[in-house]
């Protein structure tokens, strides 16, 4: 097997202090193998989005360590984490977080330009399934193209990672099926590890392995034998 | 072009409306910098071209009669660089259609051609010839006013001659920039005129064959002034020196430097505090700006994009805003700054313009903005830099309102949910409500503070015509004649009262403090031209001491009580030591009031008089002035009608016409701020706003939530401008006040409730602007997506 895409040992977040303080993470240990399709399971503030934002570099662990690669993301500045976001790892958000004053492939130039080796804007799209309204702003567009759009944007550099907050929480089945199929799609074509955050157990069907969390723990981690394809999952 | 290029277009095509206002606020503010200071630059700088260019003269010295042969000897005195006798004289003109006679005072040109010293300017025709004595140089201002051309006739009144003259050019000269009629502080070109003719003609009229009475001198760089004065008047005083004076007293130049001083003063003062005001507005507004797009910044971080790189996109944007609106405004500066120098120069006989304009108010407007700008801007990046994109990403948490939701409990009881959100939102975040809040105190405070100087400006114009000078006509003759002479006029058909007067030039001394002027004797109890208290209540002239113009009490540094030094420079000329009886309120020029029977006995020159104030019947006015013009002792009449429209005029087109721009700039900036505050409000609270729809409030109610903080923040900044703006208000009046006149103030409601009546109509407005964006706000949309 090959080296893993992330390792944590006892990692914790705390948000606030004293009385106030929320544990949102308790002490994860983790190993995610490279090229894997990664599904994060568990109600609302079991910890699933705080592991995928710190694993992603957008926020700062409390305590213990979480490795990329062998580097520790912990360790890294603010210099170092941009570094990381900007070269490894791609983001999907349930609201997508389009630039509504770009269009459609604007906002996927808005990633290619900084990254090191990206594909074309117009490949990515059409990776996603966008062939026509590329020219679109984000309001002249529907959910799914929205996410579909933001999809291309996160693919576009060729991530090694792909981090998929909540991707189909604002999506109705039949689009989310979509989203969802283009993800497995970017996972097979390009190898990128992909993981996603959800509360949709279907979703867990498509997975290789999937992670339940509950109370800031890992409750269990489940390696599916056989996958689903995302035509075939139901919620 | 790169796609955060095309961000930074649309978003600045979004904004529009708020980037224009914004712009707008900092463009009023550099377009008042830039307009005042080049005003400055331009008048001095071609005042002192001209100065230099024609030669005018370091010291004036008049005299009754001095032999011609005492020039040489002027010449020997130490720090003199060349000495030019001239003889000066007064005449009266007849100008066919007008009732009253005409002032105007003759000048000698040199016989030998070529003046050395205040040196004439020939806008038109050519120079008298030397062997045609009536052949003269008018000044252009007055040829001009009553049509009058090179090769047209002139009669006058010289030394009680009539003569035809023969007017051979038009001229200007540089101790003639500025022109008012004796007696009157504003110019008025067709009033009072200047006749040049040649020496020995002016010799024959004036009996100064062999003679003159007036030396001029430049000095030489390191003369010492008062010591080469006091040689000066040693040597003409046998011939009846009148006291030697340096170009400092001498009378246009010190009205033109007055003016040019006090335009100065404004315009270190009022420019800067308009930028300064700006400039916060634009801190406070760009910071809330960027603070609005906190989402859109934790994206772009969250891409991998670095501190710098998100930095200089939204320092860009800032900047454009900043630097558009600076520029704009050392455009409109340029260019109201060209139209100012216009209106000085029916004023100011300048016969060329050097217009200059200040680099360093372009680079002082430009740097304030772009610091300003970029200082809000940083300040929030900075803030939003220190939270992880996470964070960022994340609508900010739910303020924690449960303190203020405490502490309002029971007022809050009485309200109904929307107005708590308000009551709470406001109490929750003073500081950035309280931001708000000055910045409209400070539109307000513009506004109000330059209301109060228009009606300052009309009440000192009002108590001047009105309270203080209450008479219709001034006469004053040719030299002190006795008072038994107004007996005639006095018992004129017509002439309801008459009140004699005696001028008296003078030096007045205070220790090292000097004021070079005349003092004035009138009976006790005068009514027609009065010293008055601040109260505006007349006070009786005084035979035990001088009653003092608080102008000159300034000047001389001098309390009612202390004693002040009067060489007076007439007849006898006596030093006398007289006490300060009184203080008086005056507004134009520096007056000395003193009884007119002591002021004669002092003088051992019982019973004289050199004018009268005069009411009249105003029916009867055309009638008497033409009969006066008739009489041979009377040299000159002014008509306080004519005086008070030519003053009204040089305030409302001249000298302080820059209230007027400054008034228009004020409301703009008001505007800018007050829309401004709504719409980044709205800004804030959008998806509050859209969420409250969603739950069923109507348009109304949820523009309530937002139009009720303004419409609070708004309210509780009226009272705080209010303020504010009386204490600018003070400070503007000092900076338009100069020695020459003297702009008081006290707190005007009306100019504060008009100036409430501007925020309070440009809340409307801008109000209006926002509930319209937010009845369009499409509520799917607000629900669907977090942008």
């Amino acid at each position: 097997m090959s080296e893993p895409a992330f390792r944590t040992t006892d990692l914790t977040k705390t948000y606030g202090e004293g009385d106030g303080a929320v544990h949102a993470l308790r002490g994860v240990d983790l190993e995610i193998p490279a090229g894997e399709v990664v599904v994060l399971l568990g109600p609302s503030g079991s910890g699933k989005s705080t592991l995928l934002n710190i694993l992603g570099g957008l926020d700062r662990a409390s305590t213990g360590e979480a490795l990329y690669k062998g580097q520790d993301i912990t360790a890294m500045t603010d210099r170092q984490l941009t570094r990381y976001r900007r070269a490894h790892v791609g983001f999907v958000f349930q609201f997508y977080n389009l630039m509504p004053s770009l269009t459609a492939r604007e906002n996927v130039e808005l990633v290619t330009e900084i990254a090191d080796d990206p594909m074309a804007a117009d490949e990515a799209l059409h990776l996603v399934g966008l062939n026509e309204r590329i020219d679109h702003f984000p309001a002249q567009l529907s959910g799914g193209e929205q996410q579909r759009v933001a999809i291309a944007r996160a693919v576009a550099k060729q991530p090694q990672v792909l981090f998929c907050d909540e991707p189909t929480g604002a999506l109705d089945s039949t689009t989310g099926r979509k989203v969802l199929k283009v993800l497995t799609e970017v996972n097979a074509k390009l190898g990128t590890t992909v993981l996603i955050v959800t509360h949709a157990a279907a979703t867990a069907d498509l997975a290789h392995r999937v992670i339940h969390f509950a109370d800031g723990r890992i409750r269990d981690v489940i390696t599916n034998k056989t996958r689903k394809t995302a035509e075939e999952i139901h919620w | 072009m790169s796609p955060l290029t095309h961000k930074l277009l649309r978003d600045l095509w979004r904004m529009k409306g708020q980037a224009i206002a914004i712009g707008l606020v900092i463009a009023m503010g550099v377009m008042l910098q830039v307009m005042m200071s080049g005003l400055v630059t331009t008048l001095e700088g071609t005042r002192d071209a001209y100065y230099d260019r024609y030669r005018l003269t370091d010291v004036f010295a008049p005299v009754t009669r001095a032999p011609a042969h005492l020039v040489a000897s002027l010449g020997q005195i130490d720090g003199v660089a060349r000495v030019q006798d001239r003889v000066v004289g007064a005449a009266l003109v007849d100008i066919p259609d007008r009732a009253a006679p005409v002032q105007a005072q003759a000048v000698s040109l040199p016989a030998d051609g070529a003046a050395a010293l205040n040196a004439t300017y020939l806008s038109a025709g050519r120079m008298p010839d030397p062997a045609r004595p009536d052949e003269i140089l008018l000044v252009e201002g007055f040829a001009k006013a009553h049509g009058l051309a090179p090769g047209d006739t002139l009669v006058a009144t010289l030394n009680g001659t009539r003569r035809a003259l023969s007017i051979a050019g038009l001229a200007q000269s540089p101790e003639f920039l500025y022109i008012a009629a004796p007696g009157e502080m504003v110019p008025d070109d067709s009033r009072f005129g200047v006749i040049w003719m040649g020496r020995d003609a002016m010799a024959a009229l004036f009996d100064m064959g062999g003679a003159f009475n007036e030396a001029l001198f430049a000095l030489t760089r390191e003369a010492n002034k008062p010591a080469v004065l006091a040689e000066i008047d040693r040597i003409l005083d046998p011939y009846g020196g009148r006291g030697a004076y340096g170009v400092e007293d001498q009378y246009s130049n010190q009205f033109v430097s007055e003016e040019i001083r006090g335009l100065k003063g404004s315009s270190n003062t009022v420019p800067p505090l308009f930028l300064a005001v700006a400039a916060f507005l634009l801190y406070i507004v760009i910071g809330r700006m960027v603070q609005s797009e906190r989402e859109e910044i934790g994206l772009l971080k969250a891409f991998g994009y670095t501190n710098a790189e998100v930095g200089a996109h939204y320092l860009k944007l800032v900047l454009i805003i900043a630097t558009g609106g600076a520029l704009l405004g050392c455009l409109l500066g340029i260019a109201g700054g060209r139209g100012m120098v216009q209106l000085y120069l029916q004023y100011f006989k300048f016969p060329f313009l050097l217009f200059r304009l200040d680099p360093a108010s372009f680079a002082i407007g430009v740097m304030a903005s772009i610091l300003a700008a970029s200082g809000g801007g940083l300040l929030v990046l900075r803030r939003v830099f220190a939270l992880t994109p996470a964070d960022a990403m994340h609508p900010p948490a739910p303020a924690d309102y449960s303190r203020s939701g405490r502490i309002g409990q029971g007022i809050a009881n009485l309200l109904d949910q929307p107005s708590r959100m308000v009551l709470r939102r406001i109490t929750r975040q003073p500081v950035r409500m309280a931001g708000a809040m000055i910045g409209i105190a400070c539109g307000m405070a513009l506004s109000g503070s330059m209301l109060s100087t228009f009606i300052a400006f009309e009440d000192t114009l009002d108590t001047t015509f009105t309270v203080i000078d209450r008479s219709d006509l001034t006469i004053s003759f040719a030299g002190p004649v006795q008072r038994a002479a107004l007996h005639e006029i006095a018992t004129r058909e017509g002439v309801w009262q008459i009140e004699p007067v005696r001028f008296v030039p003078a030096i007045l001394r205070n220790g090292r403090h000097t004021h070079r002027g005349s003092i004035q004797g009138q009976p006790t109890d005068a009514s027609l031209s009065r010293a008055i208290d601040t109260n505006k209540q007349a006070i009786p002239m005084r035979e035990d001491g001088l009653i003092l113009s608080t102008t000159l009490a300034a000047k001389l540094e001098i309390r009612a009580g202390d004693t002040v030094t009067v060489e007076v420079r007439d007849g006898r000329r006596p030093t006398l030591a007289l006490p300060v009886a009184a203080i008086a309120d005056s507004f134009f020029g520096t007056p000395a009031f003193i009884e007119l029977g002591a002021l004669n006995r002092a003088l051992k020159e019982p019973g004289r008089v050199t004018g009268a104030y005069l009411r009249i019947d105003p029916g009867k006015r055309d009638e008497i002035t033409q009969w006066l013009k008739g009489l041979p002792m009377v040299a000159g009449v002014s008509i306080k009608a004519e005086a008070e429209t030519a003053f009204r005029k040089v305030m409302n087109e001249g000298a302080g016409s820059s209230r007027y721009v400054m008034g228009v700039l004020a409301f703009v900036i008001t505007y800018g701020i007050v829309y401004n505050a709504a719409r980044i409000a709205h800004a804030e609270r959008a998806r509050d706003l859209a969420s409250l729809r969603v739950l069923g409030f109507t348009k109304g109610e949820a523009a309530f939530v937002l139009l009720g903080e303004l419409a609070v923040i708004t309210l509780v900044a009226l009272p705080i401008g209010t303020l504010l703006g009386h204490g600018l208000s003070q400070l503007i009046m000092a900076a338009f006040s100069t020695d020459i006149y003297t702009i008081t103030l006290g707190f005007e409601p009306s100019a504060y409730g008009n100036a409430a009546l501007v925020v309070l109509s440009a809340a409307l407005v801008s109000g209006l602007l926002v509930k319209r964006d937010l009845d369009r706000a499409d509520l799917i949309s607000a629900l669907k997506t977090r942008e």
